[in-house]
């Protein structure tokens, strides 16, 4: 007799559920008790009716495991429609990590570090952040970490990028249309709060397993939220007497944009862009779990192996790195206020 | 020299609200504010609005905040799309102007000027003045020869290339007035253009619109909550009260006859002997005897100065060279007291 049996007598569903009852097979619970290994079942007990209790109930209900089965199924027969989508648009994606990865990864070290500092100096105009710089790509080099560090940053240098190309556009967009808005900030609230290992699952099951895109994707998706609301923002603060002013003096939509909306906004995006480049950082370490190389392999050899010490000497470099990157891409925004205020 | 309507207001409605077009009828049936906006929840903005502006002329539009007058000037170009009524401009009637028409008219027809200024804050202070030609697509020299010889024109020579943040309010103002100048449209736009200002700045930049337009003759269209400022700049002056024109005209005719106790108030705090006009309270020429000769044009303080406050003088006025009338320091004194608008005085400037 199980818990449950009244319910479906009351309402007379007795004979529909013995229909074809079938010996499926056994629950975990069933197993346990087949064993004897179950704990006594009291007489107190009051299940919860949950799709297993009413399962044994009555047949027809299916049970907990069969509708887990049935989620992985269905999202296995999407399978194929999806990537028939998916695989050439995210393409691209794979290109460009791995020609940046390979670029980084085979030019010598020397020519990375001016090349590197020398677009901080064109960014930021500022010998301290250059230093810093310096010093922190020497470190990486004299603890023989400079290629997972360059790796590191390759994805995130690419990954940026895709996500100011994708995120601004979207963003104005969204300060455009308010109904857009409305429709688009509940996903961007998904993707800030779905836990970052829940992005893998179902991309593992789209890529195979070593293609890049399979962690550019999941790198994307979860940093370019910032840039997607920041310019939303930005371009909706734009001061609107000056936005007026355009009208009033002929400005096409176009021109509205270019000379008056988006370089109002820029500090705004600039701020998200740092936000961005932040979650790029936090997301591949964790890629490093779906391959993606880089400082976050040898985090992740340091908890599985337990080398305490590989993890934290990989830990110390990414925390350089990310000081690395907040100190430039600020200093790069502070210049873009002050080219614009004061001077 | 005959006058002719650059631009005129026929029978402007504007409601606010959603349903607009269908309580549009309630008003014109002579529903007022307070009632619409009890029972169909919109507002009225302007009612029957009918305004002739003069080419080469300043029209002022003076009212309290609230009045529309802020919403009436944005009609003209049409940044807000009025409920009922027409909008002609050069005699085209701009409702029925398509988008790109509209863009091409507000390039070159008209240009306007802020209370905030609204300069772009990332541009210099030539590039903001070239701002016009630039959305107009004209090359780069030629924007900045244009742009410089306007801000040179109102004094802010040397400054092309600091930013709007590093001028003060009424030089920013000036570049405001330098790009609306550069854009070389006929009819200007100033959305309390002024009002920003600490008074000593607001009388220079007064000085320098009126310096300005003896030369340029464009149509100007100005917005002020300042009756003093309406005053001193208006050829034409029209009264605005909860979006509807109470009176227009003249303003020594409006000061000399105020038609609503509203006007009343307005012009009981003047000075009178600054802003009143010799023309305005003189008689018909009767006399033989003078004590001098005085131009129409001169505003009454003059005259008392040039009297020695004896009121017992008598003199000739001289209007482009001949005696039109004659004008007693006793009716100066009493044109002095508010409200003494005769009825004659009412109607001598009709």
């Amino acid at each position: 007799m199980a818990t449950y049996d009244w319910l479906f007598n009351m309402f007379g569903l007795r004979h529909w559920c013995d229909a074809d009852a079938s010996e499926g097979p056994m629950s975990m619970a069933q197993l346990l008790a087949k064993t004897g290994n179950a704990a006594p079942e009291s007489k107190f007990t009051f299940a919860f009716p949950s799709l297993d209790e009413l399962h044994k109930a009555c047949g027809q209900i299916t049970q907990t495991r069969d509708v887990v089965k049935g989620l992985e199924d269905g999202f296995l027969t999407i399978r194929p429609a999806l990537r028939t989508v998916l695989d050439p648009v995210t393409q691209p994606l794979s290109w460009m990590l791995d020609g940046t990865l390979y670029v980084f990864t085979t030019a010598p070290w020397f020519i990375i570090m001016a090349a590197i500092l020398i677009a901080v100096w064109y960014a930021t105009r500022s010998i301290s952040v250059v230093l810093f710089n310096a010093f922190c790509l020497s470190f990486f080099a004299f603890v023989d970490h400079f290629e997972p560090a360059m790796q590191t940053f390759a994805v995130i240098l690419v990954c940026t990028i895709i996500s100011a190309l994708l995120g601004v556009p979207i963003g104005i967009a969204m300060s455009k249309y308010n109904r857009l808005q409305k429709s688009i900030i509940p996903v961007l609230d998904l993707l800030q709060t779905l836990p970052t290992f829940v992005y893998l699952i179902p991309l593992i099951f789209l890529f195979p397993i070593g293609e890049s895109r399979l962690y550019g994707i999941a790198i994307v998706l979860y940093a370019i939220v910032p840039v997607i609301r920041l310019t939303d923002l930005g371009v909706r603060l734009v001061d609107k007497d000056v936005v007026e002013a355009g009208n009033a003096f002929g400005m096409s939509p176009a021109q509205k944009l270019g000379k008056v909306e988006l370089p109002l906004a820029l500090p705004n995006i600039m701020a998200g862009l740092n936000q961005t480049i932040m979650m790029s950082l936090a997301m591949v370490v964790i890629a490093s779990m779906v391959t993606a190389p880089g400082l976050g392999v040898l985090v992740l050899r340091g908890i599985r192996n337990l080398e305490l010490g590989v993890g934290l000497m990989a830990g110390v470099c990414i925390v350089l790195l990310a000081v690395m990157l907040d100190r430039t891409s600020k200093a790069a925004l502070s210049r873009i206020d002050r080219t614009k205020s004061e001077l | 020299m005959t006058l002719k309507s650059k631009v005129s207001l026929r029978g402007l409605y504007k409601i606010f609200g959603s349903d607009d077009k269908e309580v549009l009828p309630h008003v014109k049936a002579g529903m007022g504010k307070e009632e619409l906006l009890a029972s169909h929840q919109h507002v009225l903005g302007l009612q029957d609005i009918n305004v002739e502006m003069q080419a080469g002329k300043i029209t002022v539009v003076m009212g309290l905040s609230g009045s529309g007058k802020s919403t009436l000037i944005r009609h003209l170009n049409r940044l807000i799309e009025p409920t009922d009524g027409e909008i002609l401009v050069d005699g085209v009637d701009i409702m029925h102007l398509t988008t790109l028409e509209l863009r091409h008219m507000r390039q070159n027809k008209m240009s306007m000027v802020f209370q905030k200024f609204a300069l772009l804050p990332h541009r210099t202070v030539l590039q903001n003045a070239a701002m016009a030609l630039d959305i107009k697509g004209v090359a780069a020299v030629e924007q900045e020869r244009e742009a410089q010889k306007w801000l040179n024109r109102v004094g802010l020579g040397g400054y092309e290339n600091h930013y709007p943040s590093q001028l003060s309010g009424g030089m920013q103002q000036r570049v405001g007035i330098a790009r609306s100048l550069t854009s070389n449209s006929d009819i200007m736009l100033m959305d309390e253009a002024f009002s920003a200002l600490d008074p000593l700045i607001r009388t220079d930049m007064q000085d320098l619109l009126l310096e300005l337009q003896v030369e340029l003759k464009k149509t100007i269209v100005f917005i002020t909550h300042d009756l003093d400022e309406a005053l001193k700049l208006a050829d034409h002056l029209v009264i605005l009260k909860d979006g509807a024109v109470i009176q227009q005209g003249e303003p020594q005719g409006i000061l000399m006859a105020p038609a609503d106790p509203y006007i009343e108030d307005f012009v009981s705090d003047i000075n009178r002997a600054r802003v009143l006009r010799v023309r305005s309270v003189m008689q018909d020429l009767t006399a033989d005897k003078f004590a001098g000769d005085v131009d129409a044009n001169d505003n009454l303080e003059s005259l008392i100065a040039a009297s020695g406050g004896d009121t017992a003088l008598r003199y000739r006025v001289i209007e482009n060279g001949k005696p039109v009338g004659e004008l007693d320091m006793r009716e100066l004194v009493k044109a002095l007291v508010p409200r003494i608008s005769s009825s004659e005085a009412g109607t001598r400037y009709h």
